[in-house]
């Protein structure tokens, strides 16, 4: 008995505690009373339960509560002050016919391109031009200068490069100076160039992580598969096709999560550049659920554009997910 | 390893062009700055004349001092905190293994994925019920629970990978569960809860949404949170305003080239993991 409650401590593999409970493993529970369990065992369920508490009770008040708080107001229709009413699904009917809402939508499925295809594209590019490059104070300065998107707030991305595409900003300037001026206009204030713009800065934010990231999951690959491929005459296409894609599917299926949820969930830089306009041209989900709720006090609608939101991220990133895990 | 010379000459342009691209915005904000305060900046280039003086005026008229010893106490709040409570439930699911443990683990991925906006409405209801609205809990209290899916998860991580062996051999010596955490648990757990440090810091001063939603002050929000409403502030002063956010940016900046290598290391973790 007592060797066996030992055992159960940690020393179960963490496979086998998701498989369910094993014959004689779980004999430290307090419920299980047929098995006699020490009262140490017993005291160490009631301990740890003491510990999750604290955590719980935050994440229940300010994580589960309100989102079933949201849930309830994307049943009514409510100005946030005066009385509300119960409308049903009107308020998901609204959000999937109105004309800019969709827009929003549709908007944050084309940021992807640029906060999750871009990115890791280059990442993957550049990871394997420079994964040949000797450590060094080169690579430790290309390194911390890659990482410099990741370090500063969003909102200081978003205001650096509005300058960079305002009309006499930097990006005017150089296409002046090398004869491209026909070319230069307000980047953020045209209906055609704001979205590509607001995205690229995305691009910018996210390609030194997802380089980085990538840069070390190659040199986790065995490196006798290079020399090996090498050996057999491959190209670098081969050996890109044939040995770092491969390798690196984790590693991509983590970037192109987060990259997605992050081009789902855009708010700083869009908030800070230009706030979803010209137009609707621009118009995110975060920023209609800003507006709607803080500035039009359409608070019932807010609410169900969130959930909405909520419902496509999961949905993109759960096949995601479980096609990561299904492959490795 | 074999590789070429070619490719290794075109994989330094191509890394080179890359790193000017990432410079050239933060360039372009240091050269606007630099520019008389009174006309619109024109272009990147230093200027003849440089008015280091800007940097003086963003600096009182954005009350920095302000801004920073309010980002700090936000941050002082939130990450001692978060780090205590995330190290309990990491380690009470991941070595203790209490029953019902894996509905709440479940409970906590799924709580990863709710992007803040989807829930900002009733955070933002519930806080002007507490009567927090325009104080510092408001931003302090919402951000632990938010960022709790992620440090539990990530403590739970660390402690899994902890060799059971070593609980086992602390309790059959007779150590209590607590004596047990003090002498064996914490120590290792160092790396793991300097890196959670490390992201709990870096996302609470670079909060934007639950400042601006919560705190009508800016002197009472985060540094990014300032940043949002010194750009309303500063329309017609351009480089004013980029003087501010790069007097708002500096602080993170040093703090990360003085310690890259555990940031970079934290950011990683944190991106497998998260």
């Amino acid at each position: 008995m007592s060797s066996d409650v030992r055992r159960h401590g940690a020393s179960e593999p963490p496979a086998a505690a998701a498989r369910g409970p094993h014959p004689g493993t779980r004999a430290a529970s307090p419920g299980n009373r047929l098995r006699r369990p020490t009262r140490g065992a017993a005291r160490r369920t009631t301990l740890g339960w003491l510990f999750v508490l604290p955590a719980l009770a935050f994440f229940t008040t300010f994580v589960i509560y309100p989102l079933v708080t949201a849930v309830q107001y994307s049943f009514y229709s409510w100005n946030g002050i005066g009385a509300s009413t119960w409308v049903g699904f009107a308020n998901y009917t609204r959000v999937f016919t109105d004309r800019d809402l969709l827009i929003s939508i549709i908007n944050a499925l084309i940021l992807i391109i640029f906060f999750t295809v871009i990115p890791v594209t280059s990442g993957l590019v550049l990871a394997t031009l420079i994964r040949s490059m000797r450590p060094g104070a080169f690579a430790t300065t290309a390194r911390t200068i890659l990482f410099l998107p990741q370090i500063i707030p969003l909102v200081a991305a978003g205001i650096a490069w509005s300058w960079m595409y305002a009309q006499t900003g930097t990006i005017n300037t150089i296409l002046d100076s090398v004869g491209l001026g026909f070319l230069s206009r307000s980047w953020l204030a045209g209906f055609g160039t704001a979205l590509p713009a607001v995205g690229l800065i995305g691009s910018w934010v996210l390609t030194g992580l997802c380089t980085i990231l990538l840069l070390t999951g190659i040199g986790k690959i065995d490196a006798s598969l290079y020399e090996a491929v090498r050996l057999d005459g491959a190209g670098w296409l081969r050996e890109f096709v044939t040995v770092t894609l491969p390798g690196l599917r984790q590693e991509i299926a983590v970037l192109v999560t987060i990259t997605v949820i992050a081009a789902l969930s855009s708010f700083d830089i869009i908030y800070t550049t230009t706030k979803g306009g010209p137009g609707t041209s621009t118009l995110v989900p975060g920023i209609s659920i800003f507006r709607l709720a803080f500035t039009q006090s359409e608070v019932g609608l807010a609410s169900a554009f969130g959930i909405v939101l909520l419902l496509l991220v999961l949905a993109v990133v759960l096949p995601i997910q479980l096609l990561a895990k299904e492959r490795s | 390893m074999i590789v070429n010379k070619a490719e290794a000459v075109i994989g330094r342009v191509v890394l080179v062009v890359v790193l000017v691209l990432t410079v050239l915005p933060l360039v372009g904000m240091v050269s606007g700055a630099l520019q008389p305060a009174d006309r619109i900046p024109n272009g990147i280039s230093w200027p003849s004349d440089p008015q280091w003086g800007n940097f003086a005026v963003a600096f009182r008229t954005a009350h920095v001092w302000q801004l920073l010893g309010s980002s700090v106490l936000i941050v002082l709040a939130v990450v001692p905190l978060s780090l205590l409570m995330a190290a309990l439930a990491g380690y009470a699911l991941g070595n203790l293994r209490i029953r019902g443990g894996r509905a709440v683990f479940i409970l906590f991925v799924l709580g990863l994925t709710i992007p803040f906006e989807a829930i900002i409405i009733p955070i933002y209801y519930q806080i002007t019920d507490m009567g927090l609205l325009n104080t510092r809990w408001a931003i302090i209290l919402p951000l632990i629970g938010l960022y709790m899916p992620f440090s539990v998860v990530w403590m739970r991580a660390h402690f899994l990978g902890v060799p059971g062996e070593l609980s086992e051999a602390a309790r059959i010596d007779g150590a209590s569960v607590f004596q047990e955490i003090r002498r064996i648990q914490l120590p290792l757990a160092a790396p793991a809860l300097s890196s959670l440090a490390i992201l709990l810091f870096l996302w609470t001063w670079n909060q934007f949404l639950l400042p601006l939603v919560l705190v009508d002050d800016p002197d009472r929000r985060t540094m990014a949170g300032a940043l949002g409403a010194f750009q309303g502030q500063y329309l017609n002063q351009l480089p004013l305003m980029f003087a501010g956010a790069l007097i708002i940016m500096l602080p993170t900046i040093v703090v990360f080239v003085v310690f890259q290598r555990q940031f970079i290391k934290a950011l990683l973790q944190g991106a497998v993991k998260g």
